[in-house]
């Protein structure tokens, strides 16, 4: 495949998908896995342009390593705090975690 | 009729399993499926990096997304639900305003992708890429490669706090 | 190019294909009628089972995951240093680099120390009551 428009309508399309979970959902854990796809969308960007764009080097690349590297601590993290909602709470529902409102 | 290339057809294939199993993600109302789908869209999206030239971006998107993230995502959905049959919902709300804003951003990234003259020149590929990424990690992103270890630091720290059982 | 990746390909094919054939075969195969009570519960040697197999996980199988993870990510850091390590020994930069690359490390096995230390660990964490029999060894019962 040698043109660049599918790959940017493959990420932008995964990009949309994402943004509608993270509206739709109510389970954090699936508003996680949104966040995902749109990382994922953004770093098949990233890698596109690096090959059809006039770059020499492997920068974006690089970028997609630390954008995984960044995944993976926010799942960690986004995990472990809703685990403690759950304790909390009793449930996963964002809409259910209003007790800081005012 | 010209036969299409195989890579060409196979391409098509990947982004209909990508699509197909991200649509899964974001609609299943049972989230292990949703889980589970996301499996597929992390393969998929490891097989449109080796169409990209970047071999060791996919490996490393299977390595940490399928090995890791994927295994992270689908503990915190057995330990969050009190699991008395087999179907973990999730509700949903608001479908008709995110479709509507999703469709709208959609959209204008379409007319921005087909709209623009993108000036396309066609990287030979490397042989292999390790090398290359090496090389910058080393040298001109070495600072970033540093502190990657101390955020994955706080990240382990701070998740492991969290989720440890009080003690009474 | 792509020729690299035909194995990859045909493995893929191949294992869909195998896992795909038993479960057709069995659908074609097996007597559709009577899948009542009996016949739908699954096999656990003679007993009847009891509960659901959807149990809820211990939140400490969550910190192993966690610790996976980080040090999962740590590897894909150091092989791209693994590959480029020879040719910076031959411009004679090997210590340095080997000194960036320990800095990773030892940051990094700072956390795991803590989370050792902290006894997340450790699988039997629980203070016994009665654990002077078969867990005495183990020492868990002592403060």
């Amino acid at each position: 495949m040698d043109y660049i428009q599918p790959y940017l309508m493959l990420s932008s399309i995964l990009f949309s998908m994402g943004i509608y979970a993270v509206i739709t959902r109510k389970n954090a854990v699936a508003i996680l896995m949104g966040i995902e796809l749109i990382l994922n969308a953004c770093n098949i960007n990233f890698v596109t342009f690096n090959r059809f764009g006039n770059f020499a080097t492997l920068d974006g690349h690089v970028f997609t390593m630390f954008v995984i590297v960044l995944a993976a601590a926010e799942a960690a993290v986004a995990l472990a705090i809703i685990i403690n909602l759950f304790k909390n709470i009793g449930t996963v529902d964002v809409d259910q975690a209003k007790e800081m409102k005012g | 009729m010209p036969i299409p290339d195989l890579g060409i057809l196979l391409f098509l294939g990947l982004c209909g399993l990508i699509v197909g199993s991200a649509f899964m993600v974001v609609t299943s109302p049972n989230l292990v499926h949703s889980a589970v789908s996301l499996l597929f869209t992390f393969f998929g999206i490891a097989a449109i990096y080796i169409y990209l030239y970047a071999d060791f971006i996919a490996a490393t998107q299977v390595v940490v997304y399928v090995g890791g993230i994927l295994v992270l995502i689908i503990f915190g959905v057995m330990l969050t639900n009190k699991i008395e049959n087999a179907t973990i919902t999730s509700k949903t709300h608001n479908q008709i305003p995110g479709a509507l804003f999703s469709g709208i951003l959609l959209l204008l990234q379409f007319y921005a992708i087909f709209n623009t003259k993108w000036l396309v020149n066609d990287n030979p590929e490397k042989s292999s890429t390790v090398m290359d990424i090496g090389e910058l990690l080393l040298g001109k992103y070495l600072l970033p490669f540093e502190v990657v270890s101390i955020l994955l630091l706080s990240a382990l720290i701070g998740a492991a706090m969290l989720s440890r059982k009080k003690v009474d | 190019m792509y020729n690299d990746y035909i194995p990859v390909v045909v493995f893929t094919a191949l294992a869909i294909g195998l896992l795909a054939a038993p479960l057709v075969i069995q659908h074609l195969v097996s007597p559709r009628h009577n899948k009542r009570n009996d016949k739908l519960m699954s096999y656990e040697c003679g007993e009847v089972p009891e509960g659901s197999a959807w149990v809820k996980f211990n939140v400490r199988f969550y910190i192993i995951a966690l610790v996976f993870i980080i040090f999962d990510v740590e590897v894909v850091f150091l092989f791209p240093w693994a590959a480029v390590y020879q040719s910076f020994i031959a411009q004679g930069q090997g210590l340095l680099v080997l000194f960036e690359m320990l800095m990773f490390v030892i940051i990094l096995t700072v956390g795991f120390a803590y989370v050792w230390v902290k006894g997340d660990l450790d699988w039997v964490k629980m203070q016994l009551k009665y654990a002077h029999g078969r867990y005495s060894k183990l020492g868990v019962d002592k403060k």
